[in-house]
């Protein structure tokens, strides 16, 4: 891992999200998956997000405003500065035979990327509304729904799920495909297993997620 | 000397940012595993941090044949943070530590906010821990007491060697739309700068109680805020929340801290020792 000071390239919105580009610095991308701890202005503690897009020299994530950190991530302008720390956790295993992406809100961040490493593979998104759906532009070969359709009634047999999404989703992906792949979600403080505020129980075990996860395979 | 807050850093996943400290603390052992607590387990609030971990640990077995053992290839002095139930749990593990050369201190935490506090006095538990261990001993204690210099002198005439100052105190987050409480166990330790100004009263207080060395901490987030517990009577400050944002503190925080001490005319931060207590040295000496 790695903490540096980068600078913001753009910031547009996404339907309801925000896509904030910054360049890269000396900051390695990753693995699809995994995170970046990004300072949130004004507040005392950084923000988790995954990687959403890698294009040479940036860094893209998708973030949806939904508290004073991440609105306050969204309302940063070209040339603002922040300290990005990464990358962070256990990323997607893309050695996968028929890969399937299964993202559902702002839980499709990591799927751009993640698409674009597996060379545009399937994939079934989910959202809330029309609005929130224009995200799903950012991933190729995806069949988009809209409440009340689930994402999970559009899922077939016999792939290798890769999935990312809130909680409720992801257990029905599991109950579908018990060999998924699986990004979960937690607040965290650190990012980097000091604090272990991100456990989450999972198969009756508790996990720290930044160390552990946040892609998990099922138990 | 520099120091992470017990439960702040773990060692084995981050051991670079342990190598920057002059002595890592471990998290808090207790003689039995530990899960923790419930999630959500953290909130950020508008000044600090609130936690609720529930002291999660592998138990004194593990810890002394797993992770002991990976600790020690660090090379940092390691510092055990000890906590239990009841006065027992504390002279237990203190027995058990001190046959092992590599820890140099044992830090009793007497006063975790975020599990059923022991029912006997912070001095009853020195007391039992200073009949158990030859190591130097750290009372970890709570600011939020009526009294904490009586606490303090009792500590010390149990046979505490220093003080640990602060540890959080009790803080409650509301989830803005449903107004429940935000973290699984409803109420947590509040840490951040929100406690510096708590925690430097603590440190003026205790020191001109006991003299004891104390390691100073709360809300330090700069050299300048480690330089005014020093100036409060604190030999050692320590970092905690701090390192949550930014695991390059140490090393920056050691480098202001030197900064902050020249630019106030002092040749190393150690002679900024108690300086905030000038009228009573002065006193003294006359």
């Amino acid at each position: 891992m790695r903490r540096e000071r980068l600078s913001v390239l753009a910031n547009g919105a996404v339907g309801p999200y925000t896509l904030l580009r910054l360049r890269r610095g000396g900051i390695d991308p990753g693995v699809p998956g995994q995170f970046f701890m990004l300072e949130a202005p004004g507040r005392l503690l950084p923000r988790p997000m995954s990687l959403c897009l890698a294009p040479p020299r940036e860094l893209a994530f998708l973030i949806d405003p939904i508290g004073p950190g991440t609105r306050a991530l969204c309302a940063l302008e070209a040339g603002d500065e922040l300290h990005v720390l990464g990358p962070l956790g256990n990323g997607f295993e893309l050695d996968v035979d028929r890969p399937l992406l299964v993202g559902g809100g702002i839980g499709i961040a990591p799927l751009p990327y993640l698409s674009e490493r597996l060379g545009a593979p399937p994939a079934v998104l989910g959202f809330r509304s029309d609005w929130h759906a224009e995200a799903a532009a950012l991933v190729p070969s995806a069949q988009v729904c809209v409440e009340p359709t689930l994402v999970t009634e559009l899922i077939p047999k016999g792939l290798d799920v890769l999935a990312c999404g809130p909680e409720a989703m992801l257990a029905a992906v599991r109950a579908l495909a018990p060999d998924a792949q699986v990004a979960w979600e937690a607040p965290m403080a650190c990012g980097y297993g000091a604090c272990y505020g991100c456990a989450v129980e999972l198969d009756g075990r508790l996990k720290r997620l930044c160390v552990e996860g946040p892609v998990l395979r099922a138990a | 000397m520099l120091l992470n807050a017990s439960g702040c850093l773990d060692a084995l996943a981050a051991p670079d940012v342990a190598r920057a400290l002059d002595a890592f603390v471990t998290k808090t052992v207790t003689p039995l595993p530990r899960d923790g607590n419930t999630p959500v387990r953290i909130a950020e609030t508008d000044v600090g941090m609130l936690n609720s971990i529930g002291l999660a640990n592998p138990g004194i077995d593990r810890f002394l044949t797993r992770y002991l053992p990976q600790l020690e290839l660090l090379g940092v002095p390691l510092w055990v943070s000890v906590g239990g139930f009841e006065t027992n749990d504390y002279a237990e593990i203190s027995s058990r530590l001190d046959d092992y050369s590599t820890v140099t201190a044992i830090e009793l935490n007497v006063s975790c906010p975020n599990v059923e506090a022991p029912a006997e006095s912070a001095a009853q538990i020195v007391a039992a821990a200073r009949l158990a261990t030859r190591k130097p001993l750290w009372a970890k204690l709570s600011p939020a007491v009526p009294d904490i210099a009586e606490v303090a002198r009792a500590a010390q005439a149990a046979g505490a060697d220093g003080l640990s100052l602060v540890n959080t105190i009790r803080g409650l987050k509301l989830d803005e739309r449903t107004l429940r409480p935000v973290l699984g166990p409803g109420q947590g330790g509040l840490s951040g700068p929100a406690l510096k100004p708590i925690a430097l009263a603590a440190v003026a207080t205790c020191y001109r109680a006991t003299e004891l060395p104390i390691v100073g901490m709360g809300g330090i987030r700069n050299g300048l805020d480690a330089l005014e517990f020093v100036a409060a009577g604190a030999q050692h400050v320590a970092v905690g929340t701090t390192l949550f944002a930014d695991p390059d503190a140490p090393a920056r925080i050691r480098m202001e801290l030197h900064a902050a001490a020249r630019q106030r005319g002092w040749n190393t931060y150690e002679d900024a020792y108690a300086a905030a207590h000038e009228e009573l040295l002065s006193l003294r000496t006359t």
